[in-house]
């Protein structure tokens, strides 16, 4: 099957642009120059060689034989997007699209983020090629990503404070917007996951696919066959779709996708979008399932991980969700952290928190499953910016 | 024909241009916007925009940024706002134009939208963040029950874009005067006026200019290139400092549009005539 969206960015009815009239321009020139490097050799060499040389590419597909043993269950192979430069697979998509803002002769990159991670990524390559850079985060996100903070004013960024609506991932991106359309001539939007108007789903979808199909040659090298079960945490969708996308036409596959359940399922208390709450809705240039309230306002979120704590999913997944080609689940902030423990104890890897909710849903499931069936888990980032968070949250826990 | 295309008619005839006011629904309160939009109607504006409270308003600036915030604090649905539409009409003939974001009318049913509005006696629909085909297929379902979808352009828009939106375009076209969000300015850019020459070949609808339009002068300037000056965050922001927002609304439109405010809507600003 096909998995590509039409010329519109149209997933089945998910996706589109839906965005100011000033956005058209700009919208249409990235799409433009996206094509024209999509395919270009050069284009692909100046990629990988970044790749492979500044991010640390490929990265392991480590076997993890400790809490493989314990669950007792399924193999499960963790794919360690937690040791690429600058602690997260957000670098890739980075590193793509700043090729990308070169070539189209932008001098000032914009970008928005969640747990800091995309804002580090970006500001580390804006480091890399001189570039001014500009990121905007939610206050709260700036609150208990504090360390992301200063490493993005360390690589030379300005960390511009969001202190609208729930002070999130979402507000960020509206900030962002804004920005983008008063500076639309100098400025190149560096989107940070697959979301947002046609053509990012798509963009970020590619940069990304580089996980999936480093994944798939290595299991095929260990293992001598395909796994039969891959599980990615799902904010916007940007690491799940990355690892997915390339075995969508391996049917044996099954895929999970781990969203949010936060610490509760009412509207307002998690981020887990096909969850009770969830519609088709647009929001942010793109249409795909929302959380919202019966007036279409936009509800708030929960999580303890700000990287998926968004009212949204890329319109990919509202597509692969539809036609049941990938399952979701979700984690919730409870879990996410005892499996940030469990990881940290058991195999020396500190999970981001974001990727936790992925880990708990492995652990979970892996028992049921028989010991010849082999998982791969996208441990998409590093846990290091989320220990004052942990910290917080097992105190007041401790506390009650 | 519609509210719309008959005001624009009449003020043609007597060669005159518009004024259309933007307000934030439900801020401070619905109560409180139906008397400020009657009081706008009674001052003369040739249109009124009646915008709908969204959470995520991303084409707009802090000033209705903010409003939108206290009109949905109060509870403001769409549902109240057409209702407030529906009030306004018992009273008075002036054209309405809801300003939207696209998710609260999606999420009431496009069909129920439909139907809703017409009753509600509006009379055109401004989406800001609908464009293209989307647009087209409202464009035509709006059509049906006589109501205009309202197409922006903006500096930034290639003639090909110009041509594809201002042919088919209803009602009127609404001209953004610059790369940007919502704001009040001092100066309108010079891009306005450039931007409504290069319209002009491709329809003979009239056209509005819109964003950051505040004073007296720069509604005199758009008026002599364009059909209408729409402003929106000055209103928005006598109504967020003041205790008395329809005196606030008043008082700044009439000094807005001073010989509006002695003598009606018939009479004529002596700079257009």
């Amino acid at each position: 099957m096909n998995y590509e969206p039409d010329e519109y960015g149209y997933w089945g009815e998910y996706g589109g642009r839906f965005v100011p009239e000033t956005l058209v321009a700009p919208l249409d020139e990235l799409a433009t120059g996206y094509f024209t490097v999509r395919d270009d050799p050069d284009f692909r060499a100046e990629f990988n060689d970044l790749l492979q040389n500044y991010v640390g590419r490929p990265s392991p597909l480590y076997f993890a034989k400790r809490l493989t043993e314990t669950l007792g269950g399924a193999k499960i192979y963790l794919k360690r997007e937690d040791l690429n430069h600058t602690g997260a697979h957000k670098i890739n998509n980075c590193v793509g699209q700043i090729l990308l803002a070169r070539r189209m002769g932008k001098k000032r990159i914009i970008a928005e983020t969640g747990a800091g991670q995309h804002g580090v990524a970006t500001a580390t390559v804006c480091a890399l090629f001189g570039l001014e850079c500009v990121v905007y985060m939610g206050t709260e996100d700036m609150r208990r990503q504090e360390v992301n903070v200063f490493r993005m004013r360390l690589l030379g960024a300005e960390v511009r404070g969001v202190d609208s609506g729930s002070r999130t991932l979402k507000d960020a991106i509206n900030e962002a917007l804004r920005d983008w359309v008063t500076n639309v001539d100098t400025t190149y939007y560096l989107l940070g996951s697959a979301l947002g108007p046609h053509p990012y789903p798509l963009m970020v979808r590619d940069f990304q696919c580089i996980i999936g199909r480093e994944a798939r040659e290595q299991i095929l090298e260990k293992e001598e066959r395909l796994p039969d079960v891959l599980v990615a945490c799902v904010g916007g969708g940007s690491n799940s779709i990355g690892l997915f996308h390339p075995f969508l036409n391996d049917e044996s596959v099954r895929m999970i996708g781990v969203e949010a359940g936060g610490r509760g399922g009412n509207l307002g208390e998690h981020a887990a979008r096909f969850m009770d709450g969830g519609n088709v809705g647009v929001l942010q240039g793109t249409k795909s399932y929302l959380l919202q309230d019966e007036n279409g306002q936009i509800a708030m979120t929960h999580s303890v991980s700000a990287g998926l704590d968004y009212a949204s999913i890329g319109p990919e997944h509202a597509f692969l969700h539809d036609t049941t080609r990938i399952e979701y689940a979700s984690a919730n902030d409870e879990e996410a952290l005892a499996a940030f423990k469990t990881l940290s104890e058991m195999e020396g890897i500190i999970p981001a928190l974001e990727s936790s909710h992925a880990v708990a849903h492995a652990i979970k499931i892996a028992p049921d499953l028989g010991r010849d069936q082999i998982m791969i888990v996208n441990l998409s980032g590093r846990g290091d910016k989320d220990i004052n968070t942990v910290q917080e949250e097992l105190r007041r826990k401790h506390d009650q | 024909m519609n509210r719309i295309f008959t005001k624009f008619e009449e003020l043609k005839g007597a060669g005159r241009k518009g004024f259309i006011p933007f307000v934030t629904a439900g801020d401070p309160d619905v109560a409180t916007s139906l008397s400020i939009v009657l009081k706008l109607a009674e001052m003369g504006a040739a249109v009124i925009e009646l915008g709908v409270p969204f959470s995520d308003p991303m084409a707009d600036g802090p000033t209705i940024q903010r409003s939108s915030r206290r009109a949905l604090d109060r509870g403001t649905s769409l549902n109240d706002v057409l209702r407030l539409a529906a009030d306004f009409r018992k009273k008075s003939d002036v054209p309405l134009v809801l300003f939207s974001y696209f998710n609260p009318i999606l999420s009431f049913g496009l069909d129920d939208f439909r139907k809703a509005a017409s009753g509600a006696g509006i009379d055109g629909v401004l989406l800001t963040d609908v464009i293209e085909n989307e647009a087209a297929a409202l464009s035509a379902k709006f059509a049906t029950v006589d109501i205009d979808l309202i197409s922006l352009i903006a500096p930034t828009t290639t003639d090909e874009r110009l041509k594809s939106i201002c042919e088919p375009a209803r009602g009127f076209v609404y001209a953004v005067s610059r790369a940007g969000v919502t704001g009040a300015q001092e100066t309108t850019s010079a891009a306005a006026k450039t931007l409504v020459t290069r319209a002009r070949r491709f329809t003979d609808l009239p056209i509005a200019v819109g964003f950051g339009i505040s004073t007296a002068a720069q509604i005199t300037d758009v008026w002599s290139y364009a059909d209408a000056a729409v402003v929106g965050s000055a209103i928005v922001s006598e109504i967020e400092k003041a205790n008395d927002p329809v005196a606030a609304v008043e008082k700044f439109v009439g000094q807005l549009l001073p010989l509006f405010k002695k003598n009606g809507d018939k009479t004529v600003p002596d700079e257009v005539t």
